[in-house]
């Protein structure tokens, strides 16, 4: 009987690991899926803003326009309709936003209520053939003859492709990814480059090489460092790091990709830093002496013996510290700064997925286009991620068994 | 005036320029009975607050679109606008910088990416840094619509995520310009006098915003619908009243009177 229950006891205990590791991955997969449902909609969505069209006279031969060529028209790059390749009675392309109405109509005509807009804006449209016009849809319903251009959807090509990131702008919103991909592919592989050698080498040394004493104070301060947060970092990189760069590299302006690297390099270091040395500090000392044993040095020890053993603690150390310093957001927004162009070098100021979101999402409306532009920016980072994990988990595994 | 408040806290949502403004006039408004809660989350969120009825007063730093007026006239609200104090956005540059004053026209090539050099401005041989606010923000909304005349920013641009960032980042770049809340000036920034005349160029100080001869100024707004006049009144004659308005000065912002 009293054996009976024990068993009991340990079935319940098993049951509840088991229950907690299923929610916990299943939450995890709902997260993702909710990440990606969230953004798809927005090769649904209109390139111009929702509710609002374009309409020009109705003797315009125009068909339609593309995003780039709406943001160059309102603002005021490209001027006359010949650059657009039609033939307009007036040549010169004249705005028309809601706000301009009143140059045209005295606001008293207008109706408190809006009811006859409609006809005002049409009546505006009619007199003026070279006229584009950027009114509510709500605005062209009775008695409007203008026509109105149908611009079609945004399609994933240029949201891919497109090198402007503008999202508010009037009237076509530039959703062009690829300047911020690159930004963060840029930052997050100098961080990379910079954290993973130096990372690895304190863990060695504190691992292996460190005596008592020096691991003693190195350790704690480590983990110390691991714990600051990250506003701390970015306000460290903004007052210390950007004008350093500034000076060293003889620039106009210190926010650069590099200040982004440093900062996120500084972060990711104790993560690596620690869970490497714990998996280094696990090899058996058997192991060690065993080697010793048969003649290597210390050193053709560390790097044939206690590197590939504890091979699968630093490829964890590695993964954490690379997603720390690919999704690190506040540091990030606050050193490089948010420059949406596609960077050449990292001595120039960009612009990543994390520091964009952050600093979008508040105000984008549920729902909208650029809401959803933002959670596919999301899905892309999330992408990314998995890639570079695979990369690093592969490496990995192809070590492991070259040891075995 | 004595008056029995409700129990009821007046909500206030929305913008985040408006924030510190709305909470010390919440803080004052406790004192003498009244409550008052302020949430801050951006122009945009307190209009649609107010629309879904999730809020009794939506504090804005730009007037409502006509595209968020239209979505009301269709859900049959009607809207009151309430001036609570006026704002004022200074152009700052690097102290080291020679000019001191720009036009407009300027303004705007400057922020759209005409013209790049300080020397075709009069000024240095060096390259012209723009610092702006994120596309989220109101103040970069309302500089916008004002100085640029709707036209956008060039891509360019550094987009920093507040305003203590911009006064750190144009303090120590040398060809830096940007533009702050006349709150926010201090020594470590010089102030650009601007003109949209071309003529008269004047500096923005207080008393040139009262005053109206500094073109870049904007109004705070309150917005609240009409049915709910009632409960608004004490803490909307709180903020007009002269304690209210005294509070405003001392936020660094302009009083309405």
């Amino acid at each position: 009987m009293f054996r009976g229950r024990k068993y009991f006891i340990e079935a319940l205990w098993e049951g509840l690991l088991k229950i907690s590791g299923s929610v916990t991955s299943i939450i995890i997969i709902l997260i993702v899926l909710f990440l990606f449902s969230e953004g798809l909609g927005l090769f649904k969505k209109d390139v111009i803003e929702e509710g609002y069209v374009l309409a020009v006279n109705k003797d315009n031969p125009i068909k339609d326009l593309n995003s780039q060529q709406i943001k160059d028209v309102f603002d005021v790059k490209i001027e006359s309709w010949k650059e657009l390749g039609v033939d307009v009675k007036d040549d010169k392309i004249i705005l028309l936003r809601l706000d301009d109405i009143p140059n045209y109509v005295p606001e008293e005509e207008i109706a408190e209520d809006m009811s006859n807009l409609d006809t005002i804006i049409n009546n505006i449209i009619e007199a003026n053939p070279g006229m584009i016009a950027f009114v509510p849809r709500d605005f062209t319903q009775k008695g409007f003859n203008a026509k109105i251009l149908d611009l079609g959807t945004i399609n994933l090509k240029e949201f891919v492709t497109g090198k402007e990131w503008f999202p508010t702008a009037h009237p076509a919103a530039q959703f062009g990814v690829m300047p911020i991909v690159l930004g963060t592919l840029w930052v997050s592989l100098g961080a990379i480059l910079f954290a993973l050698p130096f990372g690895l080498a304190v863990a060695i040394y504190s691992a292996e090489l460190a005596n008592k004493r020096v691991h003693k104070i190195l350790k704690p301060v480590i983990e110390l460092l691991a714990g600051i947060p990250s506003v701390v970092y970015g306000f460290f990189g903004l007052i210390v790091i950007v004008p350093l760069i500034q000076k060293a590299f003889n620039l106009d302006v210190g926010e650069t990709g590099l200040a982004g690297s440093i900062v996120l390099a500084i972060m990711a270091l104790p993560t690596i830093i620690t869970i490497a040395e714990d998996a280094l500090r696990s090899t058996p000392r058997a192991m060690k002496e065993a080697s010793l044993a048969l003649g290597a040095n210390k050193w053709q020890t560390i790097l044939k013996v206690t590197i590939p053993y504890s091979i699968s603690g630093i490829t964890a150390g590695v993964v954490l510290g690379i997603g720390r310093a690919i999704g690190e957001t506040m540091a990030v927004l606050m050193v490089t700064g948010n420059a949406a162009v596609i960077p050449h070098t990292l001595l120039e100021p960009v612009r990543t997925i994390p520091a964009t979101i952050a600093a979008e999402l508040g105000e984008a409306p549920k729902g909208g286009a650029h809401y959803e532009a933002l959670f596919i920016l999301g899905c892309i980072l999330f992408i990314i991620t998995l890639i570079i994990n695979l990369v690093v988990e592969y490496i990995s595994y192809k070590n492991k068994n070259k040891v075995a | 005036m004595l008056l029995v408040v409700g129990v009821n806290a007046q909500k206030i949502k929305g913008s985040d320029s408006v924030l510190p403004l709305s909470q010390k006039l919440a803080e004052a408004y406790a004192k003498s009975g009244g409550r008052a809660s302020v949430t801050g989350g951006g122009s945009g969120v307190g209009i649609a607050a107010l629309m879904d009825g999730s809020t009794d007063i939506a504090q804005s730093s730009r007037k409502m679109k006509f595209g968020e007026r239209a979505k009301l006239i269709a859900k049959k609200k009607k809207i009151e606008e309430v001036v609570v104090a006026y704002d004022a956005l200074a152009v700052v540059v690097n102290p080291n910088n020679k000019v001191s004053k720009l036009t407009r026209q300027q303004l705007e090539d400057i922020f759209t990416g005409k013209i790049t050099n300080w020397k075709q401005v009069g000024g240095d041989d060096m390259r012209i840094i723009v610092y702006s606010r994120e596309t989220s923000s109101g103040t970069y909304e309302f500089f916008k619509e004002l100085v640029l005349k709707n036209k956008n920013y060039k891509a360019s641009v550094l987009s920093m995520p507040a305003t203590g960032a911009i006064i750190q980042s144009i303090k120590q770049t040398k060809g830096a310009i940007g533009y702050v809340g006349l709150a926010y000036l201090n020594s470590e920034v010089k102030t650009i006098n601007v003109s949209f005349d071309e003529k008269n160029f004047y500096a923005p100080t207080l008393e040139n915003s009262k005053n109206g001869t500094y073109p870049i100024v904007r109004p705070l707004l309150y917005y609240y619908d009409i049915n709910k006049t009632k409960v608004v009144n004490p803490f909307k004659n709180f903020v007009l009243s002269a304690k209210g308005q005294s509070i405003v000065s001392q936020v660094g912002y302009i009083p309405v009177k």
